[in-house]
């Protein structure tokens, strides 16, 4: 199958790894993703705020590219992206009122009369090819990898938009199984990372990390897989800053969901940018004689 | 939390406004704290998140605006997925942001950030910080 694919800001800047890795792994279980001719910063976080209308018309408008592109669907890798094009999308879908003002708001755009559906790979993963399919495609097998998913917020929730269930998901554990990793359960595991808060608050998201990574590593997972590139970032980069205050703290890689499954399915290893992570995952990954 | 009630210290249309903005019922709220008990930034709070929304109903004005939770927040939705009553806390909290950042009161001053933290953090960090916290 062929989808429209809209990458959002951080997978062209820091983490192309992501980007990478997805699009290889989804070429290899028979989905080409075709990344929009034109796109613009979805703007990162969905507009709260009743009156704010302006807000709407970033994601808006990528969705008017998908239907300039012919599309009816679009995937997202960022989780971000994900939950902002996806409620936006939403909104104007319901709220003919709120359509009508940001159409006429935009010149140069088509008029957007809804419809075009925001999906993230985990879901075509899971809902269109199958992890049974996957299962079979898997030539390098993830034996005795104890993997911890951790989900974050924004591909949960709000339930409306969420691709699982918000409290007890399972897409990761399942895709996990389906390469032969063993998914470890952890208390965190959709509990925020602290999100943007990295910026001006870095304390707050190194105790999260603590929390985070500490509890995966206390139920023996040995690295963490993630597919929000803001968490990516979070928990990899902050692990550091939780070193240098407390010497001798558990240090686990964290992965994208995407270079797992990469690695599984025998893809080039350079796929998966490895050289990216701050935590350096090579050495797990060659003692288990995966690289 | 202590707050003592006046006709001075409470403003009804303060009230008005947030459930204009946030487009929540706030009367639907009857203070069951579950927001709080699953709140991930609750340890860093002085005002709980129940008692934020507290203060609105009670149309305390001042002290709602000035409590540091509404900036602690990271719109993570779990008190929403939670909330026995469907009111979206989070939208409560961005309302609240949003009536100081329009009075040209940012809380991240963008032009304080070292250059190190700006080029090391990924865009999306950056971006949903200044939507979040600047005007």
């Amino acid at each position: 199958m062929k989808i429209h694919y809209y990458p959002g800001c951080t997978l062209k800047v820091t983490a192309p790894q992501f980007e990478s890795s997805a699009v290889a792994a989804a070429r290899a279980v028979g989905v080409e993703m075709l990344e929009l001719t034109r796109w613009n910063c979805c703007g990162t976080v969905y507009s709260l705020a009743s009156d704010d209308l302006i807000h709407q018309l970033a994601p808006i408008r990528n969705l008017i590219r998908v239907r300039n592109e012919k599309g009816n669907a679009v995937t997202t890798l960022c989780s971000m992206c994900f939950n902002t094009i996806k409620r936006a999308g939403l909104l104007v879908n319901e709220d003919a009122e709120k359509r009508g003002k940001i159409n006429a708001f935009m010149d140069e755009e088509d008029d957007y009369e809804g419809g075009v559906e925001v999906v993230h790979l985990l879901e075509i993963l899971r809902d269109k090819v199958g992890f049974e399919t996957i299962r079979e495609k898997v030539t390098n097998p993830l034996n005795e990898l104890r993997a911890s998913p951790y989900y974050g917020c924004l591909l949960l929730r709000p339930e409306e938009i969420g691709i699982d269930n918000a409290e007890s998901p399972t897409v990761l554990e399942d895709l996990l199984e389906c390469i032969g990793a063993e998914p470890v359960d952890s208390p965190f595991k959709t509990e925020c990372c602290g999100s943007y808060q990295t910026v001006d608050k870095v304390d707050l998201v190194i105790e999260k990390t603590r929390d985070i990574i500490s509890w995966a590593a206390r139920n023996h997972a040995q690295c963490v897989v993630v597919s929000c590139p803001l968490c990516f970032f979070n928990l990899d980069r902050r692990q550091k800053d939780l070193a240098e205050r407390e010497p001798g703290a558990v240090l686990l890689p964290v992965f994208y969901f995407t270079q797992l499954l990469a690695l599984a399915l025998g893809l080039e290893v350079d796929v998966c940018g490895f050289d990216k992570h701050v935590v350096d995952p090579l050495p797990l990954l060659s003692s288990k004689g995966f690289v | 939390m202590e707050a003592k009630l006046s006709f001075d210290t409470v403003h009804s249309d303060f009230v008005n406004k947030v459930e204009e903005l946030s487009g929540q019922d706030l009367a639907s709220c009857y203070q069951c704290g579950k927001c709080s008990a699953g709140c991930p930034i609750v340890e860093q709070a002085e005002t709980l998140p129940n008692q934020v929304l507290r203060l609105v109903q009670l149309g305390q004005r001042e002290e709602a605006l000035q409590s540091k939770t509404i900036w602690l927040c990271a719109s993570c939705y779990t008190c929403f997925a939670r909330c026995p009553r469907g009111v979206d806390l989070s939208r409560v909290m961005e309302a609240l942001r949003q009536m100081v950042l329009r009075s040209k009161i940012d809380h991240v001053k963008i032009p304080e950030l070292s250059r190190k933290t700006i080029e090391e953090l990924p865009p999306i960090a950056l971006i949903s910080n200044f939507r979040k916290f600047t005007g």
